[in-house]
């Protein structure tokens, strides 16, 4: 039985007139690629809010890297790490100075953030632009630090908020292939995504349809569950079950 | 007939005191009533080419017209026969879906009730909500609403910028749908996105990458373009083979693309058998090769390597 | 004309919706009406008066009193020397002090003329003028009575001002919360109202559009206006009735003259909008150029006079000073039409440069 990162039990978030999320419940163990797929609407942002400590749920059970999240979510915040394509890095601040800020507020030592800093800047071959403003960056590279950033202190779960909208092909993939070491590392990555060929590089691949997990398997799984060839097919026919339109 | 001319366009921003290519020496024509997409990724330069033919922004240099009318003197008359629909939701939040609709009606001094056969179509998929305001709206609701407005004093010529950027694929697939019965009304379409896989319902795309077009033509011709040799290939542990076939001496390029690599090879001479017996060099079980022929990822990617524009800065 | 009145159809959807928003737009004022009201009516019962009697006749007695009875006042102490005046004043014992002069009662029977000084603290101005005005009326009372039984006596008030000898004050308030009032409104939100719309990017859609430019800033002026003049007219009679400071001119004029100057203060916020890119620039843009010169130079609070020359050199650029010159000259002091001529040019010319910069600045184009 491996380590389970998450372990989500009819986890529920009922708003005044609808759930947002009803019953959710699935396990994600350690290192594995989760994909987190919806429709706009379906509750995937609700879920993903309750995971990292940023709302209560209204009903269920969730545990995440180990601590439960009525009562440990400082804990939590400790543990994970979270990017989204909105909010990524401070554009004013320089590669260095974003790197050290996020070091600093999870409270790494200075000579430990130096040490991993030099080894980051040289994976993404950044050192020469070390102290550029961030602003002047090309998008590609500026996910790709943000990611970095996101995983710098080593977190159990990497929460990832469609992280590749609008990076061409290329970066996309070596985005991806970012994804992928981190996980042989251990780190768990939870990945939601607009892209549905993203959704084959996960190893397991949840759809939420109004706000219930409508489907749960690897892309061959659902491929074979649902004929369809690719994970396009799968998603249209699962997704299309929606009746819920609005946010 | 050419509904959209442009020529020689250019226009740089200043950022922080250096100059950045916006976009450079940009020049093609849409013909009435075809989807035109202009294809890339953020940063581009799609949306200042957008601007500047809807008369927003001024280029530096270079000219271009719409519908026969220039986009600097004319710009007037251009403002009055198009549509567009910007990046961002620009519609008003705090109005409803019926307010946001007759208000753009009578921006354009029509009503909703002249042109409704054009809208219908998409108007009725939204009608239920008329009386919710616009902010409260899912994002493929916001979308359709969007359309209507920009489609509400049938324009001659309708102008996207990113339509389906963060909406869901079933979404996407439904304003493309929307898209494809506006061109039978012989509406003129330039559209832009970042997501490749749409190129192929255009009628003709511009890829476009750090504010330079890669290529110009249909999306079949430029896929039948692809020079190279390309397999796909699957093995049981994925990551492994894509670090491994990056080693392979024939290797021109090697990329996942879903639950299969896409390997293009140098020569012509390189043979499913040379591939599959480096992968079992390697230890590769279950080895699954391929020959397939090019998508326009592919084109894009290889088109992108080519040009090398893919670290250079450019204005995001 | 269509397009036009469908534009303004949909600023006002934007202002009721915002209803918090509108709530502040008609809170202020009237709780700023009413703070200083009700803390000009609270305090003015038992003020505390010292008497100085110089005269220690009948009359004199009689003012006594008519002081000790009234529950205005509390005689706090009887005075025999005028030094003590000043010296109660430094100990913050006494509002007011109350001067009979030697022989009033002579002075009244044989001069038919008699001159009682009124000492008033007016380090807080509204408080002096309403104090001395409720002495002066205990004083003028005792003379009408004592002219109903004999000959025609006259006593005359002087009132003497410690202090603030200018006596800027509860007059002053008015026109002064009027003029900050109306700046607040329609600049700042016709800014924020136009900014938003850059912000939204429904800028972009509408430049597109075949709306004029002209017409998307005046259809944005407009609910604003109209908000400005109930604001006006809901201050004025605030001030009237809560504050018992009289029209003493047309009000029609009044509210023409406001009218010009909402249109100036229109015309500023247009040209904020041109140079601000985000509502919060704009906000603060108002706050920092407008709220704040208007407050300190605009003669509200400081009186412009004992400003050091240059600055009283800077007071001539804010519109808001010569509104309120306005105001105080028809309002406060009755005065017509002619005496505010030279305002009304003034403010005539802030809005023809203003519109004229705004519509060179005013994009028909991105950035």
């Amino acid at each position: 039985m491996p380590e389970l990162v998450l372990e989500i039990d009819k986890l529920t978030k009922q708003f005044e007139d609808f759930v947002a999320a009803d019953a959710v419940t699935f396990t994600v163990s350690k290192g594995e690629i989760f994909g987190f797929l919806g429709a706009n609407g379906a509750g995937k942002t609700t879920v993903m809010r309750m995971l990292c400590g940023l709302s209560m749920p209204t009903s269920g059970s969730a545990k995440v890297a180990g601590f439960d999240i009525y009562n440990q979510t400082e804990e939590i915040k400790k543990h994970i790490g979270y990017m989204s394509q909105k909010f990524c890095l401070y554009e004013d601040l320089t590669v260095k100075e974003n790197i050290t800020l996020y070091g600093g507020i999870y409270g790494l030592s200075s000579a430990h953030i130096k040490e991993k800093m030099e080894k980051l800047l040289k994976e993404l071959s950044l050192t020469e632009d070390a102290n550029k403003l961030v602003r002047g960056l090309p998008l590609g590279w500026k996910q790709k630090l943000a990611f970095s950033i996101a995983i710098f202190h080593e977190p159990k779960i990497v929460f990832l908020d469609e992280p590749t909208g609008g990076v061409d092909p290329i970066t996309r993939r070596q985005f991806w292939e970012m994804i992928y070491e981190t996980s042989r590392k251990g780190i768990t990555v939870f990945a939601t995504t607009h892209y549905m060929d993203e959704a084959e590089y996960c190893n397991r691949v949840a759809i939420m349809v109004d706000g219930k997990i409508e489907a749960m398997d690897s892309p061959d799984g659902l491929k074979k569950t649902y004929n369809g060839k690719t994970m396009d097919e799968v998603f249209y026919v699962v997704a299309r079950k929606a009746k819920r339109q609005a946010d | 007939m050419a509904t959209i001319v442009v020529e020689h366009i250019s226009k740089s921003y200043t950022n922080d005191k250096k100059t950045q290519i916006g976009i450079s020496d940009l020049s093609f024509t849409v013909n009435k009533g075809e989807i035109f997409g202009l294809i890339g990724p953020d940063g581009a330069g799609k949306t200042t080419l957008i601007r500047i033919l809807t008369t927003l922004l001024l280029a530096d240099s270079g000219t271009a017209s719409v519908d026969g009318n220039d986009v600097v003197k004319d710009y007037k008359a251009i403002r009055n026969n198009i549509g567009y629909m910007p990046g961002r939701f620009s519609l008003y939040q705090d109005l409803s879906v019926e307010e946001n609709l007759n208000f753009f009606a009578t921006a354009f001094k029509t009503t909703v009730e002249e042109n409704y056969e054009l809208i219908k179509d998409i108007y009725v998929q939204i009608e239920p909500f008329k009386t919710r305001r616009a902010g409260k709206l899912s994002g493929g609701m916001k979308q359709k609403l969007a359309l209507c407005c920009a489609l509400v004093h049938k324009p001659s010529v309708l102008f996207l910028d990113e339509p389906t950027t963060g909406v869901d694929a079933i979404s996407r697939r439904e304003f493309w749908d929307m898209l494809k019965r506006l061109k039978t009304q012989g509406i003129t379409i330039l559209v832009s996105t970042p997501y490749m896989d749409e190129a192929n319902l255009c009628d003709r795309i511009a890829l476009i990458q750090g504010g330079k077009i890669l290529v110009i033509d249909s999306p079949e011709e430029i896929k039948h373009n692809y020079k190279h040799a390309l397999w796909a290939i699957k093995t049981e542990d994925m990551f492994k083979s894509l670090i491994d076939l990056r080693t392979f001496n024939s290797t021109l390029s090697c990329f996942s693309f879903g639950d299969v690599h896409h390997l293009s090879v140098k020569d012509n001479i390189t043979t499913k058998e040379d591939i599959l017996n480096f992968l079992k060099e390697k230890g590769h079980t279950e080895i699954d090769v391929q020959p397939i022929s090019a998508n326009i990822e592919d084109c894009f990617m290889e088109l992108m390597t080519k040009t090398n524009t893919s670290n250079t800065l450019v204005n995001a | 004309m269509k397009q036009f009145i469908s534009f303004v159809k949909k600023e006002f959807y934007h202002i009721f919706r915002d209803w918090r928003s509108l709530m502040l737009l008609i809170g202020i004022p009237i709780t700023q009406i009413l703070i200083l009201g009700f803390a000009v009516t609270d305090e003015i019962k038992n003020s505390e008066i010292a008497i100085l009697d110089n005269a220690q006749d009948a009359a004199s007695q009689n003012l006594e009193g008519r002081f000790r009875a009234s529950k205005y006042f509390h005689i706090v102490k009887m005075l025999h020397t005028p030094d003590e005046i000043d010296r109660e004043f430094r100990k913050g014992k006494i509002k007011i002090a109350v001067v009979f002069p030697k022989g009033l009662r002579e002075d009244l029977m044989h001069g038919n003329k008699a001159q009682i000084e009124i000492v008033a603290d007016a380090s807080d101005p509204n408080m002096a003028t309403v104090i001395s005005g409720y002495a002066s009326a205990i004083i003028l009372d005792y003379q009408q009575e004592i002219i109903s039984d004999n000959l025609p006596y006259f006593i005359t008030t002087k009132i003497r001002m410690l202090y603030n000898p200018e006596l800027k004050g509860a007059y002053n308030f008015v026109p002064g919360l009027m003029g900050l009032i109306l700046m607040l409104i329609c600049a700042m939100m016709t800014a924020v109202a136009i900014v938003r719309e850059k912000e939204l990017g429904t800028m972009e859609v509408l430049l597109v559009s075949p709306i004029k430019p002209y017409m998307i800033v005046i259809a944005k002026a407009l609910p604003y206006t109209l908000l400005s003049l109930i604001n006006t007219t809901i201050i004025l009679l605030l001030s009237v009735y809560a504050l018992k400071v009289p029209i003493a001119g047309s009000v029609v004029l009044l509210l023409l003259e406001s009218l010009l100057f909402i249109i100036a203060s229109l015309s500023l916020g247009l040209m904020i909008s041109t140079i601000a890119k985000t509502q919060q620039a704009a906000m603060m843009m108002s706050i920092v150029g407008l709220m704040v010169p208007t407050t300190m130079l605009s003669g509200y609070i400081y009186p412009i006079e004992n400003m050091p020359l240059i600055l009283q050199w800077a007071s001539h650029i804010i519109p808001a000073k010569w509104y309120i010159n306005i105001v105080k000259a028809v309002m406060i002091k009755g005065l017509g039409f002619q005496s505010v001529i030279k305002e009304n040019l003034i403010l005539l010319g802030f809005i023809v440069l203003l519109i004229w910069g705004s519509v060179q600045r005013f994009k028909i184009r991105l950035e």
